[in-house]
């Protein structure tokens, strides 16, 4: 089983909501669309599912053109964003009313729904209404529905992203085993690089209506092809600075020059852009080799564990995670530090041209 | 503890102010119907010869006229004939209707939108001369269906104006959601659209019936005999006898209860629909 897109475009009205895209997503993965709102997530997904059909382009299952299908042929299974269900029926129905369609036998349904509710815990609940539970108990009675088809193909919309964080963390945490015991291609398209991480499998990256990167979650994550896959995997977004290499000197765009040193040094003369992720940046120097940069302070936010520094360097805005609840001046020059070690180094035009060296370590 | 009980024992005044305003302005409001009942169980001599506030001789003389002279009762049948026919006719036109025009976006939808809405705005005696015209040239002239389709002119256009709000509160996505699960277009509509909206049928019945059971002119210009409603038989009892005012009271009764009995049966959904904010 796979599904394969090629060249699928998708404009509307004239304007592209998606651009060339190409995936293969092989049988029994789990597949991650990651990016902001508008990047194109939920359009490459009703691609997948059939409910929008491409304006270029076609799509395979199994290696047969389902291009324009109606999608009660397809066989798929989808959750949204919203809690949908069937309001009117109950939620032993709601979970039915799949394998009704399909004529399945009375006993055979009856079998199904329960050990589907029982994966998704909703075993004391059949007898209510959907609007009757709570935002996460309404997201499992679809996401019941959604697996208990066992169709080759699960999309997952955002499902988590209207709950609140305790449920969220919890349903999450149980996706994974819902995802082993249906062996089917599961795609799920989320905003948060932290859920890409967590669930696992391959990830792709998106951004404006295009796939910047598709691979492993952690390889895409440790070796982000361009500046706006690592913008899009990196929560808050990635940090970045212009730097140029003469010799084995290190000239960075606030005047500052070092000696460039660990695989720094390796690279060729020329103009850069360096990034590093906002965990990296440190208020002590971790180690004698440390840059040191001098930032404009704007605002600091408490967490409770971590403070978040809104800095401004040289033109570019950065973002700052460090531990604990740091007391500092708002609107001065904070000295803040980076072990080189942690540093991206991307081409002017934003491509990889060397991975930080803990990356490449992990 | 004690202090407890005392609370518990202690009475508001038994009625409150606000409560004895509105019987106040109940009653107020009862009073023609009261009349309207009250002469009604009277004798003719005794509506033109004194005043009372209620019948000294009881009699349901009235009533029994109504129910035994079929030139009365088929009044009752024939409305509620074409009520229902309209009723029906309006309902199926406007569901599809009105989900297109919750779910589809084309070319000047929202003109044509708006354009249903004006067919309202004309009052009914403008439409009399032309239907009364069309429908004797195709024979169509003193039959239920006539009058059925001619109110139907006037309740489509908020028959789907209402429905479509209705239909625009129910997401998209239960649409795509039913199609996945593999229902097709019309099992999914009779399935599980149409008990979402139910509340919204409701109120669009309703606002056919009255219109319909309630509207004299044109019932009376494309009906003569066969078809003829009950508002126009009221009317037509004006006769060399003078006004026979008991029966035509007894009449008047007889008239307001299916739209009470309809009142009470979709009072809910009226509610609903009001705070769906499109009714």
């Amino acid at each position: 089983m796979s599904l394969q897109l090629k060249d699928v475009t998708l404009t509307v009205n004239g304007r592209p909501h998606l651009f060339e895209t190409s995936l293969e997503l092989e049988k029994g993965t789990m597949n991650v669309l990651l990016g902001p709102t508008l990047a194109g997530k939920t359009t490459l997904m009703r691609l997948m599912a059939g409910l929008d059909v491409p304006t270029s382009g076609k799509v395979y299952w199994n290696g047969k053109d389902v291009t324009g299908m109606r999608v009660q042929d397809r066989h798929i299974a989808m959750v949204y964003q919203q809690f949908i269900n069937y309001p009117t029926m109950s939620v032993y129905d709601n979970i039915a009313s799949p394998l009704r369609l399909m004529k399945q036998s009375k006993s055979e349904i009856d079998k199904a729904v329960r050990s589907t509710a029982e994966i998704v815990k909703m075993s004391d609940m059949l007898d209510r209404k959907p609007l009757e539970l709570s935002g996460g108990q309404q997201q499992r009675c679809a996401l019941a529905r959604a697996l208990v088809k066992g169709s080759g193909l699960v999309l997952l919309d955002e499902p988590l992203a209207n709950l609140d964080y305790k449920l969220r963390e919890e349903l999450r945490a149980e996706i994974p085993k819902m995802f082993e015991e249906s062996g089917a291609i599961f795609v799920y398209a989320t905003t948060e690089p932290e859920e890409a991480l967590l669930l696992g499998g391959n990830t792709a990256t998106l951004w404006e209506g295009r796939i910047t990167q598709f691979n492993k979650a952690p390889e895409v994550y440790h070796r982000p092809n361009n500046m706006i896959t690592a913008r899009v995997f990196s929560d808050p977004p990635m940090n970045f600075l212009k730097l140029s290499k003469i010799g084995n000197q290190l000239f960075l765009d606030d005047g500052q020059a070092m000696l460039a040193t660990g695989n720094l040094s390796k690279l060729k003369d020329g103009k850069y852009m360096a990034g590093f992720r906002p965990n990296h940046l440190e208020l002590n120097a971790p180690n004698d080799t440390a840059m040191k940069f001098s930032a404009l302070l704007n605002v600091t936010e408490y967490t409770g564990a971590e403070t978040f520094l809104h800095m401004e360097h040289g033109g570019h805005n950065w973002v700052g995670l460090v531990e604990g609840t740091q007391k500092l001046d708002l609107n001065s020059i904070l000295p803040v530090y980076l072990d080189a070690g942690h540093i991206y180094i991307f081409a002017e035009d934003g491509a990889l041209v060397m991975p930080a060296s803990y990356a490449t370590a992990a | 503890m004690a202090e407890l009980v005392f609370s518990t024992k202690k009475r508001k005044p038994w009625i409150k102010k606000s409560a004895v305003i509105m019987i106040i302005y109940i009653l107020f409001l009862l009073i023609p119907i009261y009349w309207l009942l009250n002469m009604s169980l009277k004798t003719n001599n005794e509506i033109l010869g004194q005043f009372s506030m209620w019948p000294e001789n009881l009699t349901f003389a009235n009533y029994l006229v109504i129910f035994t002279d079929p030139s009365w009762y088929w009044g009752y049948f024939n409305s509620i004939i074409y009520v229902l026919l309209n009723t029906v006719i309006s309902l199926a036109v406007a569901l599809p209707a009105a989900y297109a025009f919750s779910r589809y976006s084309f070319m000047g939808d929202k003109h044509l939108f708006f354009w249903l809405l004006t067919n309202r705005m004309a009052p009914p005696a403008v439409f009399a001369l032309p239907f009364f015209q069309l429908y004797s040239s195709v024979g169509l002239f003193d039959t239920h269906i006539a009058v059925a389709l001619a109110h139907t002119l006037f309740n489509v256009p908020l028959a789907v104006w209402i429905l479509e709000g209705f239909m625009r509160g129910v997401p998209k996505e239960i649409d795509e959601t039913a199609y996945i699960d593999g229902y097709g277009f019309f099992t999914f509509f009779a399935k599980i659209f149409t008990p979402l909206i139910s509340s919204g049928i409701g109120v669009v019945a309703f606002f056919c019936f009255m219109f319909s059971w309630v509207e004299l002119l044109l019932s009376r210009t494309l009906t003569s005999v066969d078809a003829k409603s009950i508002a126009a038989t009221m009317t037509r009892t004006v006769s060399a006898a003078g006004l026979d005012w008991g029966v035509l009271s007894a009449a008047g009764i007889l008239t307001i209860i299916p739209g009470a009995l309809v009142i009470y049966f979709v009072r809910n959904h009226i509610a609903k629909g009001f705070a769906m904010g499109r009714v």
